[in-house]
């Protein structure tokens, strides 16, 4: 499921800027994405009645976002965290609530979230509490979650996006939206419910696994944003290593804000869109929303402040049953913690354990360069196009392929990365493959490369080269070429004769040319290419012909 | 043999006067002879012979694992036994096989102690009498002791003596009746408002609640985490220095539990009483005080003063808002611990299935007694939205007050305080129950809770008996952690009382009747 994701997200067109945005190209977005008037520097949304002149609607997104920590025991407990294990086989007694049993913090997930703070430009609190949060649900064995309401561990910060706009999406700018908080929390188990035999089952692996919640501000104003933001902050963590930011495994799950007013005027009464769970339908989700909001107020209707889902099939979103209505949490703060104290090598007392706390100052100094960071490395070491710098980091895997293949061959990485965003990505999307599960090594496509730098072989023999390398057969690209005798023609003598063949089997080119128009030269070498089965150098038999037609 | 204290018992056991099995055997037919007090939930026969059995060989082979090897004890029926129904008095957990030990349940196996079986106590520890549980209310021994029948021969002409028997206090009071009736040498109880030193005082014995913090949670199924505290009931200060020895020390599994480590101590026989300054919090004389108990309180003082000590009048002044604000915390705390229990992972489950919501609300209207829901639903009601901060945030507040209280009376120069532990002493059921829990719980908790708000140590002394022959128990509150020197002014003390021991011979006849009485009916 995860890989058919990322599989996906390569058959997007190679936009300059976050893919994920051009994951989303589809009708409902165009719609909503339709350039309008500017205002107070939002991006407007042109309205379904638009046309009648009416002020333009602005859409205002925020976002919650829920990434599972990466980690190797719950956030309370010591059961193991691990995807797609057999029901109910991960669960401690604390997990299944058994009465008596008390929550003993996990550091690594606390390292995580200040690790995640910290790159988003968060202020990390050096004391944060843990509240509960109380409601009866089946997969919520203690019938309250342990979150953090009143002090997160993690507040005011700011995360940089990137995307393209522009009528031809061709123009990227760069957005910024501010972080509220980032909080632990604990995530509920999972229930399935088996209509047929009107029954649920409860599985509780995932029941106390740690989440960060990222609260973000509600400085978005379109699907295409919010996704190019969830995009960027995915990149973030899985840098970072604080999150596997899986979607499809769950792993990143995403709830928006939406709501929509006229600018100038008081913000609209907003709805919330809960689990988008797939990078595919985020944009899509939102947009939806967005229009539909709209739609709503112009037809004399009201937004009533609501939970929605969207629903995949029928890409639209949905008013979710709440029984319950309107919920009241009962939060009170966790009485089985102290609070969490976090230090800085400054607050650090001088006889600590370091393995019982958490140094910030540690934490920062060990941080990764960020997605932001490498990019701007990228286009500084290799000068290749920012644009580029986002594709080689939106695929997983793709930017270290590259720079294998850039260290490996004498080609300059200019021309290194045209190889690699037309050639091997074309061919990976085209077949659904990650770049992991490429069939072509980055050695043997930096020797593909080195051989047609040294001028070993043409371009044209380097592509069926590389079509033999797809195979996955294992053979080199020197055997391949020496198999299908793809070196170039080096001998001159061999070249003038072939020339000459074609001259005269093409004697109404020929005339052409004489007569006047050389583009007819190009058809010409076009042919002695093809007899050669394009093994002769182009510039070489370009000297040839026109040695010989002016003679 | 079986009323000797842990201490002397320990020594016997080492000397080979009785060996584990026989000692075990013995407090189990005494267990069964005294049935009738109710004392005991679960009686763990199997295991506790199989547990004095590898005792035996331990004492054999010269390796025995400390102080407590050999020893029979009980245990609440709110702490994890792995294997031992745990059953908190309460329907919800009928049945309930716990699959792992609470930390000091599990502390005092592996010192070999021999686990006898789980007391009785008020629904989920909810309650000052014992007699609000499932299995019936507990009797207090000392209904039958001869310092007490020879008295209310006296002054009652009640035709069935038995009308009369008393409340053990609560809510350990299953706890504190099994070492008063000489089934155990030691027995855990837990404390949140007094259950433990209210039960200890009423029946006679020691109970200890120590400082929050020194002695883990993990198992003890909670009423109010903030305040739960596991508790020491025994015969003598000694006793409970010991226990306390193998109890204290951090629990990773409780990140309440301070790191410091904990030195077990000795208590030992002199103190410079000179150098002892005790404070007299005037708030506690409360109206309620029996004149019997306000006389005792100021006989203890004299005694104090008599010995060279420095004995205060103090104030506490936030004393008088402390059981409204622990009502509120504790409420709020108890709808949310019992939150878990809604019959899915285990416990109770209604058979009304219609709706996984039905099924919820039917297994915990089942499950709970009207105590635990009525506690529950105000405490939901204090959690909500509108109502937190004036209830909750400001019970908080004065909780910080009433801990302040404290700090700035031993910052004054107090060693420890000395406090009635009830208002008078027990009284029979009859009486108990013609006042419903919550308001029993608010009397009874009066000198008590205050401790558990400020999770300082405290511990209850026997000291004289009433004119009607009862025990009076008085308390001692101390520094926080500071048990070793809370502990040695009791011991002190202890020694000057001479608490008379309880006669329990009529006790063993009424046992006897009473068995003989089942068995003809039995057979008729």
């Amino acid at each position: 499921m995860a890989a058919s994701i990322l599989r996906r997200s390569l058959l997007a067109p190679r936009c300059r800027a976050g893919d994920v945005a051009a994951l989303h190209s589809g009708p409902s977005r165009r719609r909503a994405q339709a350039p309008g008037p500017i205002a107070s520097g939002r991006k407007t949304v042109k309205s379904p009645a638009g046309e009648r002149g009416v002020a333009p609607w602005v859409a205002v997104v925020g976002l919650e976002i829920h990434a599972q920590i990466s980690s190797n025991s719950k956030l309370f407990s010591g059961s193991q965290v691990q995807f797609a294990a057999p029901p109910n086989s991960l669960v401690s007694f604390f997990d299944a609530s058994l009465p008596g049993t008390l929550p003993a913090l996990n550091r690594r997930c606390v390292e995580a979230a200040v690790m995640t703070g910290l790159a988003l430009n968060c202020s990390i609190n050096k004391k944060s509490l843990f509240d509960r949060k109380h409601y009866f649900y089946a997969d919520l064995p203690a019938g309250y979650q342990i979150t953090q309401q009143r002090l997160p561990v993690a507040v005011n910060g700011s995360l940089s996006y990137s995307l393209c706009v522009g009528g031809k999406k061709n123009q990227m700018v760069t957005r910024t939206v501010r972080i509220k908080q980032i909080q632990l929390e604990q995530d509920s188990g999972k229930s399935l419910h088996d209509d047929t035999r009107s029954q649920t089952l409860i599985d509780l692996n995932r029941a106390g696994v740690g989440l960060m919640e990222v609260v973000m501000e509600p400085d978005m104003s379109s699907g295409e944003e919010a996704a190019a933001a969830v995009r960027e902050l995915q990149l973030i963590l899985q840098t970072l290593g604080s999150s596997q930011a899986i979607m499809a495994e769950g792993q990143l799950r995403v709830d928006a804000n939406v709501s929509v007013h006229h600018p100038g005027e008081a913000l609209g009464v907003r709805t919330e869109v809960k689990n988008i769970n797939s990078a595919r339908f985020l944009a899509r989700a939102i947009d939806y929303e967005i229009q539909r909001q709209i739609k709503e107020l112009e037809n004399g209707g009201t937004v009533i402040n609501e939970t929605r889902a969207f629903d995949y099939k029928l890409g639209c979103t949905i008013p979710m049953r709440d029984k319950e209505g309107k919920q009241d949490y009962r939060f009170m703060p966790e009485p089985n913690f102290p609070p969490l104290i976090l230090y800085d090598t400054k607050s650090l007392p001088a006889s600590t354990n370091h393995q019982q706390v958490v140094n910030i100052d540690w934490i920062r100094e060990r941080l990764p360069d960020l997605p932001s960071v490498r990019r701007v490395k990228l286009v500084e070491q290799y000068g290749i196009l920012p644009e580029h710098s986002f594709t080689l980091l939106n695929e997983d895997g793709l930017m270290e392929f590259f720079e294998n293949v850039a260290r490996q061959t004498q080609m300059s990485a200019k021309k290194v990365i045209g190889w690699i965003l037309n050639d091997m990505l074309g061919y990976l999307k085209q077949h659904n493959l990650t770049v992991q599960e490429s069939p072509v090594s980055s050695l043997f496509l930096a020797d593909l490369l080195n051989l047609l730098e040294r001028g070993t072989i043409s371009s044209s023999a380097a592509k069926q080269v590389l079509e033999e390398l797809w195979k996955g057969e294992g053979k080199t690209p020197l055997q391949i070429v020496k198999e299908k005798k793809l070196e170039l023609i080096q001998d001159q003598q061999e070249l003038e004769q072939i020339c000459q063949a074609v001259m005269e089997e093409h004697q109404e080119e020929v005339m052409e040319i004489k007569k006047g128009n050389p583009k007819v030269l190009n058809k010409l070498i076009g042919l002695v290419q093809r007899t050669t089965r394009g093994r002769a150098d182009p510039v070489l038999v370009k000297q040839i012909l026109e040695k010989r037609l002016s003679q | 043999m079986l009323r000797v204290s842990l201490r002397e018992i320990s020594a016997a056991l080492k000397e080979g006067r009785v060996s584990p099995t026989e000692l075990c055997q013995r407090c189990l037919s005494f267990i069964k002879a005294t049935q009738f007090l109710n004392a005991y939930i679960t009686i763990a026969e199997e295991t506790a012979l199989k547990q004095a059995e590898e005792s035996e060989e331990r004492y054999r082979g010269g390796q025995i694992l400390g102080d407590l090897d050999g020893i029979p004890v009980a245990v609440k029926d709110n702490f994890s036994t792995a294997g031992i129904e745990t059953t908190c008095a309460s329907n919800m957990l009928k049945g309930y096989i716990p699959p792992y030990s609470a930390t000091v349940v599990q502390k005092l196996l592996d010192q070999g102690a021999v686990l006898l079986g789980k007391t009785n106590l008020d629904e989920f520890a909810m309650g000052s009498g014992s007699t609000d549980g499932i299995f019936g209310p507990v009797r207090n021994p000392w209904s039958y002791s001869r310092q007490y029948r020879e008295k209310s021969v006296q002054n009652s002409h009640t035709e069935n003596e038995d009308a009369n028997w008393l409340v053990t206090g609560g809510s350990s009071g299953g706890s504190a009746a099994a070492v008063s009736s000489f089934t155990c040498f030691a027995a855990l109880g837990s404390d949140t408002g007094g259950s433990t030193r209210n039960p200890a005082a009423h029946c006679g014995v020691v109970g200890l609640k120590p400082t929050y913090g020194l002695i883990s949670r993990h198992g003890l199924i909670p009423l109010v985490n903030s305040m739960d505290v596991p508790g020491i009931l025994t015969r003598c200060v000694d006793d409970a220095a010991i226990v306390l020895g193998v109890l204290a020390g951090h629990d990773p599994k409780d990140s309440t539990t301070v790191q410091d480590p904990f030195k077990p101590f000795e208590l030992t026989s002199f103190i410079d009483a000179s150098k002892l300054c005790i404070g007299i919090p005037k708030e506690y004389h409360a109206p309620g005080l029996s004149s019997e108990t306000l006389a005792l309180w100021s006989k203890a003082a004299d005694l104090f003063e008599n010995a060279g000590a420095k004995v205060m009048e103090v104030s506490l002044p936030h004393t008088r808002y402390s059981i409204i604000c622990y009502h509120v915390l504790c409420t709020a705390e108890v709808a949310s611990n019992m939150a878990r229990f809604d019959g899915l992972e285990y416990g109770h489950r209604s058979s009304m299935d219609k709706s996984t919501e039905v099924m919820y609300a039917a297994t915990r209207r089942e499950g709970f007694n009207d105590v635990v829901r009525g506690r529950i639903l105000s405490g939901n009601y204090f959690l909500l939205k509108q109502n937190y901060e004036t209830y909750f945030v400001k019970a908080q507040k004065v909780r910080r007050l009433i801990a302040n209280d404290f700090v700035n009376v031993f910052r004054s120069g107090i060693d420890v305080l000395l406090t009635p532990t009830t208002l008078s002493d027990t009284v029979p059921y009859v009486e108990f129950i013609k006042e419903d829990n919550r308001t029993r719980s608010a009397q009874d908790d009066i000198f008590t809770q205050a401790a558990n708000m400020a999770g300082l140590p405290a511990i209850t002394v026997p000291t004289a008996l009433s004119e009607k022959g009862l025990p009076i128990g008085l308390q001692f509150i101390g520094r926080a952690f500071q048990e070793q020197q809370l502990l040695t002014v009791a011991k002190w003390f202890e020694k000057q009382v001479k608490f008379p021991m309880i006669q329990l011979q009529e006790m063993m006849d009424h046992g006897h009747t009473i068995c003989h009485h089942q068995k003809s009916a039995f057979f008729s």
